[in-house]
């Protein structure tokens, strides 16, 4: 603490959030949120992209159709328009409850809204990545399957999803660290995310640039943390003699 | 289901002409019209769905079309904020990402460190470093001139631009059998000239698809420029709203916006799923 006081005295670079504890406590609940927002949402996402895909390998026209109209919609259009969208369009028609004072409280808040449009969103990327994987599949696996008197759902959850899964890490992590560079839009709605804080750390204490640079590092650091753990998942999970030689 | 199943089940050849011609008559009706007709079909539901919430009311498609040169105007900015920031990104991402592979350390470390900075940074993040760290005006041969908010943010949108074009790029030249980069220099090329005459021709076709996602990303991102306060599209649907203050309005119009950018995306996602279909390695 005393040193960043130095830092700022001397140096003239000023990082409150390291000795001021108002700006440190702000600083931590918005890294926290944005943790929060992105594990949520990462959950989430990849469940609901395991759904649609299960939906495009039955044989039935109609949940096809859907699955491919709602990843084409989430994939072609802007995911700020998106945010404001649920926020403000499906937002205005949630009902809404009364609070202790008696005040209009929204049933679902901004980071409700957030979670769903984040979610619904990288979920769109999700399936693609998931059909992908489960084209990959070779079919004399899921033959096999069929021969060992494995039911049609049996082989979908105990042979392809495990196989398709492995074959889609790769992708699934490069779009869960895009996922994560996604949570910053929750800005927009006034979440009080690690942007948003910091945000309002430099509008008090205007040191723009070294708060700018700080939250730089902190999300490089994110984006680290999550490509480090899911390639260590890719190694735990990788089957001998299967998938690319490396 | 049974219409289309039925001649399979007796001759299959016949099925394997439908399905051709089903696949040829796809193929003809995709790309623009799906996704036109899809965008109608999304706002006509959702004022439907605002008309049976609020009653009837025609006013709110009178309301839209009162405002859709309004909107118009803004989401031309977003294109040329878009094509702005993917021509310098291609120019610089095919430098950078010649920069990766250079045979020379000094080059080829801080390309790498720089590629990963800004490919990993969120988009949101650099645009705001360039909205406040960028001049606000420079001085060119003793002339002033005025830096526009919306030429700043398409700067900070071409930083990400460079980065993954710069990984495209790595990807592509990489790809290359190492057999064309040996063949290149015993033919005495050396390596600047086996990269211009040799390799990067020969990424071209590799790269185009991965390059019109990366478009489409990129305008996908333009709209972030509201919130540093372009006068785009979104910042230009919000002007609107708020002078008509009227709450009805707001999912009609977010769905108009929405359907505009699927209008201009979608067929080019169809063009490049196309392209990566034809250029496929099997």
């Amino acid at each position: 603490m005393k040193f960043f006081r130095a830092l700022h005295e001397r140096g003239g670079i000023n990082l409150t959030i390291f000795y001021d504890p108002f700006d440190m406590s702000r600083f931590i609940h918005g890294l926290y949120l944005t943790v929060v927002l992105f594990l949520i949402c990462a959950v989430a996402s990849v469940l609901l992209g395991l759904f649609a895909v299960a939906f495009l390998t039955l044989p039935y026209r109609v949940p096809r159709a859907i699955v491919r109209g709602y990843v084409a919609f989430f994939r072609n259009t802007p995911p700020l328009v998106q945010i404001y969208f649920f926020y403000f369009g499906l937002g205005a028609l949630v009902p809404t409850s009364r609070n202790a004072y008696g005040l209009p409280v929204a049933m679902v808040n901004n980071f409700d809204w957030a979670l769903i449009a984040l979610s619904l969103y990288a979920g769109a990327f999700n399936v693609e990545i998931f059909r992908a994987g489960i084209e990959a599949i070779h079919h004399s696996i899921v033959e096999a399957a069929t021969a060992l008197g494995y039911s049609k759902a049996a082989t979908f959850l105990h042979v392809m999803v495990p196989l398709a899964w492995r074959i889609s890490l790769p992708a699934l992590s490069n779009n869960l660290i895009e996922l994560l560079k996604t949570t910053t839009l929750a800005y927009a709605i006034g979440v009080p995310e690690l942007l948003y804080v910091s945000n309002q750390i430099w509008s008090d204490n205007i040191n723009t640039f070294a708060m700018m640079n700080v939250l730089m590092v902190v999300y490089l650091l994110l984006v680290g943390v999550v490509a480090i753990a899911m390639h260590r998942w890719e190694r735990v999970l990788k089957l001998p003699g299967f998938g690319a030689a490396r | 289901m049974t219409r289309d199943r039925g001649p399979s089940k007796f001759s299959p050849e016949v099925g394997i002409d439908l399905a051709g011609a089903r696949k040829r008559v796809g193929t003809a009706l995709n790309a623009g019209l799906a996704g036109v007709l899809l965008s109608i079909l999304v706002v006509c539901v959702l004022v439907l769905a605002v008309a049976i919430l609020h009653g009837t009311d025609a006013t709110v498609l009178a309301k839209l079309a009162k405002w859709t040169p309004f909107l118009a105007q803004g989401f031309l900015l977003n294109v040329v904020m878009s094509l702005i920031a993917i021509s310098a990104g291609t120019l610089g991402g095919i430098f950078l990402g010649m920069g990766q592979i250079a045979p020379f350390g000094w080059i080829s470390w801080p390309s790498k460190v720089l590629t990963q900075i800004f490919r990993n940074a969120p988009w949101l993040v650099l645009l705001f470093y360039c909205i406040f760290l960028l001049p606000y005006q420079v001085r060119i041969a003793g002339q002033t001139f005025v830096v526009a908010n919306w030429l700043r943010a398409s700067i900070g949108l071409t930083i990400p631009v460079i980065a993954n074009f710069s990984e495209i790029v790595r990807g592509a030249m990489q790809s290359i059998p190492s057999g064309q980069w040996e063949a290149a220099r015993s033919l005495g090329y050396t390596w600047r000239q086996s990269v211009h005459q040799v390799i990067l021709p020969q990424c071209i076709k590799r790269m185009l698809p991965p390059w019109m996602n990366l478009y489409a990303v990129l305008l996908m991102a333009t709209p972030l420029a509201s919130i540093v306060g372009t006068q785009e599209a979104l910042t230009n649907l919000r002007t609107a709203l708020q002078a008509e203050a009227d709450g009805r309005l707001l999912l009609p119009f977010y769905a108009y916006l929405l359907s505009w950018f699927f209008i201009y995306s979608y067929p080019i996602a169809r063009f490049s799923m196309r392209l990566e279909k034809r250029f496929a390695i099997h």
